[in-house]
């Protein structure tokens, strides 16, 4: 089978006044077409860093990153990112945010028109279509968020990586656009790769969960293949047995494996 | 009704209190005073002085409409010179630091001169009053916008410029989408001082050069010994000052994100 995002014995360390700092090392994964994986791990474990060496806003000190098949050199839009704090640019409407990514990607091929169509079904797959022409601070941060994935998706990359997209969210938030990024992902069979420090998202949303260890020098502990069947539905999973053997096995790597002196 | 009656006493009273205190305590000094004149008796110079602010009698002895403008004609050229130079300098001083760190002594050294320190470089270099005086009014405004407009684009959030590399944007949408809306408010902060320093520079350019100005108007009625009209100067160039000041609040209010 092709792998979409292959990553090989990747280490990667920063100058600092000490010295050089290693962040990650022995970095191995292989990331399949239509595959959600999570990075999951404690705060300063790298996978934040992890991301943005996929995204290319990083580039290893060591080590082979391939994009289907093609080296990653730089940022590119075969490689939506969806920010934090979603990064809309506030001088711009919803509709204008989005435009910007899909004229760079489709402006040499494609009319006005057409370019146009792609930033309303963009918006229309995260139900947006109401608020095209508001303007980022007049909507609400769940909304932003939406937008940001909406401009990811525009795109139409090989691979959606997010970096922990829902963490300033409310809980109630949270998990309706858990929801319908689950809805998006199987329409669009998008191959994602999301940071997380929510175990209960990353168990609802992965097919893989990549748990990372402490940093520094951190590397990838273990791979949790999650086999609950699509589409999951979290009141039903609720009452499963095995989601919440899942849930356990990643609470005890976190916790008990990896378990982190207090800060 | 209740709402208008509070703002009025909110915003209305308190001006018109203090501006009411003022020209008291102007009536009053005045009163103690044999050469400075009173309120009522500038108030009448004032009426007579506006009645014909358009007359032309000799090249010196102009209404003061012509002054006021001539003044302001100064001061758009000067700062308009000094826009078209200062604003890509600062985008290019921000945007790469050898250029910042090649100029910043340079800027640091010039910046606390009195920009009329400059005049006579300007009457050696142009050999006449008038663009001598603009060349003051460019000197004393170039340095806000400079160091403004490279702070705004210094100050760019890593965020956007993040953006700005996934989407693999071009320079010039970057310039456009980008780096120019976010360092706008920055760039109208640094025009707003400068056209402030520039009406303050003004009007003792004026005085040293002479022609048509407010400045040299408020220099030859001293030396007529009218201090009603210098009065009346000191007024007017302080509203006219006002008024560049809130039009440019305006502007700036259209652009805060």
């Amino acid at each position: 089978m092709k792998k979409y995002v292959q990553i090989e014995n990747v280490q990667m360390s920063f100058e600092t006044r000490q010295g050089p700092f290693v962040a990650l090392k022995d970095i191995d994964l292989k990331i399949n077409p239509g595959e959600f994986i999570t990075l999951i791990g404690h705060s300063g474990c790298g996978k934040s860093t992890l991301l943005n060496l996929i995204a290319g806003l990083l580039l290893p000190t060591n080590g082979v990153m391939l994009c289907a098949d093609r080296e990653i050199a730089g940022p590119g839009p075969d490689r939506g990112v969806v920010f934090q704090n979603h990064s809309l640019l506030p001088w711009l409407t919803c509709f204008e945010n989005v435009y910007l990514a899909v004229e760079r990607v489709f402006g040499a091929t494609e009319s006005k028109a057409q370019l146009a169509q792609r930033t309303s079904n963009a918006l229309a797959l995260v139900h947006l279509s109401h608020a095209e022409h508001k303007y980022p601070h007049e909507i609400s941060g769940g909304m932003k968020q939406r937008v940001g994935i909406a401009r990811a998706l525009s795109m139409q990359p090989k691979v959606l990586l997010m970096d922990e997209p829902f963490g300033a969210l409310d809980a109630l938030t949270r998990a309706h656009l858990q929801d319908e990024l689950m809805k998006i992902v199987a329409a669009t069979n998008s191959t994602v790769v999301m940071v997380t420090h929510d175990v209960d998202e990353a168990v609802l949303l992965s097919d893989r969960i990549v748990m990372m260890t402490n940093g520094p020098a951190a590397t990838i502990g273990e791979i949790l293949t999650v086999d609950l069947p699509k589409p999951r539905n979290r009141l039903a999973l609720a009452n499963d047995a095995h989601y919440h053997s899942l849930r356990g096995a990643v609470l005890e790597f976190l916790y008990q494996k990896q378990a982190k002196a207090a800060a | 009704m209740m709402k208008i009656r509070k703002y009025l006493a909110e915003h209305l009273v308190p001006p018109v209190i203090g501006i009411g205190i003022f020209i008291l305590l102007w009536a009053m000094l005045a009163q103690g005073s044999e050469t400075l004149p009173g309120p009522l008796k500038t108030w009448d110079s004032a009426v007579t002085l506006f009645s014909d602010p358009f007359y032309q009698k000799t090249p010196n002895d102009q209404g003061i409409g012509w002054n006021i403008l001539n003044s302001l004609g100064r001061v758009g050229i000067g700062f308009g010179l000094a826009a078209l130079i200062g604003i890509p300098l600062g985008f290019m001083i921000g945007r790469f630091g050898f250029l910042d760190r090649m100029t910043s002594p340079i800027v640091s050294m010039l910046r606390p001169v009195s920009p009329l320190a400059w005049l006579p470089i300007g009457l050696l270099v142009f050999k006449a009053a008038n663009p001598a005086a603009i060349w003051v009014i460019f000197i004393s405004s170039i340095w806000p916008m400079i160091i403004n407009t490279a702070m705004g684009v210094r100050q760019l959030p890593q965020d956007y410029l993040n953006v700005a590399r996934v989407l693999n944007l071009s320079e010039w949408k970057v310039f456009t989408r980008i780096l120019f809306p976010a360092t706008l408010p920055y760039m109208l902060t640094g025009i707003r001082l400068a056209i402030g320093t520039a009406w303050l520079v003004i009007v003792a350019a004026e005085m040293l050069t002479g022609g048509v100005g407010i400045g040299f108007w408020v220099w030859d009625e001293w030396n007529n010994l009218n201090v009603e009209h210098i009065i009346i100067a000191i007024f007017v160039v302080g509203i006219v000052g006002l008024l560049l000041e809130m039009i440019l609040i305006q502007i700036a209010k259209r652009f805060s994100y």
